[in-house]
């Protein structure tokens, strides 16, 4: 199958590879997929205020998965959690011009996301709500 | 095209031997003619090279010459086999026996009879890929007809038990089938010996060119008829019209010949060449299944799941070798591959998995240069993956709850 330039660059040269500590109360981190359907997307971000700061990833996944998940740490670094949280698949399709069979990694991408704001939020929620898993 | 690189995809499809493209050069340009043509030296000579490569392919399996006839390839000869057969036999019972790890030729095929009323049973396999023999003779009915086994499976390798298949085909009285494909001048084969009744071959797959194929059916004990599925001018006793492939068949021929005369010599070269490419990669990787059977195997054939990487990502890391994946992601269908399901290999292994077809061309170097990549690039990804992590974090996979999409 024949790769974009992007596609590749990014499979080749992945921005933001890595790994948080996941119990930072300032990292968010979006676990989505499944091994059984042959991809699964971490991504963290590290949000100081309403901002994304930082962001790294971790993708298991064809070279179009990996790459959509590249791009994003890209993309979301700077925005705000409302601008990050308003991102849609189909910028990451334009972006990396994916084809229709690989529509679903940028789905993957998108989802992961929203699963780490998901994520970040519930944590600053269980913070300010709960003080004992604040001190925990 | 790049000409560097390492192909390594020999169940695909192989490079034809010089040897063969020699053979087969003279039939293009020089001796052309119809060798049904009856009337003049043109149409003799091609006439005799038909039959001498008839000779030569009948020979490699075991049979005599008027029991082979030529075809496309594979594909056609097992539609032939399974339709011709239905049709033919269709007064005298209307069921069917195939394996669930048959190429698609033959359980489209299968399919095919399905949708015109017939019934067909697919067997499963055990996780080297073997057939249930008991399932297989539990499955047989007074209305069976035909048994349609695979001698060598081109995913993971897998070569069938064909002695104990024909020996319950010919005990219950149905006809034995097989698709030798990736069999045949790679292993010796026996008409006789098995109880095979019908086998269908191509040449590609054994350094000869594409789009060439034969069909073994048995002319005794018992005499096998079908109905041609290609009508025409009558060729091939009016099994197979369409002008013959002159220059297709030499080359086959001479592809047989020679897998057959260099057999054993291959067969131990392309074993130690399969077994250093597993010790070596053993040491290099941790976390790397073999699929399949390491003895009932085909030499040149390894099928291995490198977890937590997938496939077509790994695939895109190996530039510079030319091998297949077992995962969804590298079909257009997305759909896993249904040999893998067969065998039992989880859905998230069969994602990982790789296909590597070493043969006649291959060089221990190439070998060792292969698993230096491997090795390379399944730690880059791993480092990339975030399954890897948890395992290494001490995560059980199968206890996370997935979303899965
Ligand atoms: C087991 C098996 N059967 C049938 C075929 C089809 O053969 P052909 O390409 O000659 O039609 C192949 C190869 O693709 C094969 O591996
Ligand atoms: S991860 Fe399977 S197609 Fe992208």
């Amino acid at each position: 199958m024949p790769y974009s330039d992007k596609v590749v660059d990014h499979f080749e040269n992945p921005r933001n590879v890595g790994s948080f500590a996941k119990d930072d109360t300032d990292v968010g981190t979006g676990i989505v997929g499944a091994p059984e359907c042959g991809d699964v997307m971490k991504l963290q971000l590290k949000i100081v205020g309403d901002r994304i700061v930082d962001a790294k990833f971790k993708t298991f996944g064809c070279g179009s998965a990996i790459a959509s998940s590249s791009y994003v740490t890209e993309l979301v670094k700077g925005k705000t959690l409302a601008e990050a949280q308003d991102i849609k698949n189909v910028q990451i399709v334009e972006e990396l011009a994916l084809p229709p069979v690989k529509i679903h990694c940028s789905v993957l991408a998108e989802d992961a996301i929203k699963a780490a704001i998901a994520d970040y939020r519930k944590r600053q929620d269980a913070e300010v709500g709960d003080p004992a898993a604040a001190r925990s | 095209m790049q000409h560097d690189m390492i192909y390594m995809d020999n169940n695909a499809t192989t490079r034809t031997d010089p040897r063969v493209v020699e053979a087969m050069l003279p039939w293009f340009t020089e001796k052309y003619g119809n060798a049904h043509s009856r009337n003049h030296a043109f149409g003799w000579e091609a006439e005799e090279a038909v039959e001498t490569a008839r000779a030569s392919v009948a020979k490699a399996i075991g049979a005599e010459a008027r029991e082979i006839i030529f075809t496309s390839g594979a594909t056609e000869s097992n539609n032939l086999a399974i339709k011709g057969v239905a049709e033919f036999l269709a007064d005298k019972g209307n069921h069917l026996i195939t394996s669930t790890i048959e190429h698609k030729c033959v359980s489209d095929s299968m399919k095919a009879l399905e949708r015109s009323g017939r019934q067909v049973t697919f067997i499963g396999v055990d996780r080297e890929g073997r057939i249930d023999l008991a399932a297989l003779e539990a499955a047989i009915t007074d209305k069976t007809i035909l048994i349609s086994i695979m001698a060598a499976n081109n995913e993971i390798g897998t070569v069938q038990d064909l002695a104990a298949i024909g020996k319950l085909c010919k005990s219950r009285g149905v006809l034995f089938h097989t698709d030798a494909a990736q069999l045949v001048g790679k292993q010796p084969i026996d008409v006789e010996a098995l109880g095979i009744d019908l086998l269908s071959m191509s040449a590609h797959k054994i350094y000869g060119p594409k789009g060439v194929g034969a069909l073994y059916i048995r002319r005794a004990k018992p005499r096998v008829r079908l109905v041609a599925q290609i009508d025409g001018g009558g060729q091939e006793r009016g099994l197979r019209s369409g002008t013959l492939n002159v220059t297709g068949i030499v080359g086959f021929g001479k592809a047989l010949e020679i897998a057959v005369a260099e057999m054993p010599n291959e067969r131990a070269r392309l074993r130690s060449l399969r077994d250093r490419f597993l010790t070596r990669i053993r040491e290099r990787l941790d976390h790397i299944h073999l699929n399949g059977s390491l003895e009932n195997r085909i030499e040149g054939n390894l099928n291995i799941s490198f977890a937590f990487v997938e496939g077509e990502s790994l695939l895109m890391s190996l530039k510079e070798v030319a091998v297949s994946s077992g995962s969804a992601c590298t079909s257009s269908t997305l759909e896993p591959s249904h040999v893998m399901r067969a065998i039992g290999v989880g859905e998230e292994l069969a994602h990982t998995s790789i296909r590597f077809g070493i043969g006649r061309f291959n060089t221990e170097a190439e070998v060792d240069r292969v698993v230096d990549m491997l090795a390379d690039k399944v730690s880059r990804l791993r480092e990339m993956s975030p399954l890897y992590e948890m395992v290494k974090d001490g995560v059980d996979l199968q206890s996370v709850k997935w979303s899965p999409h």
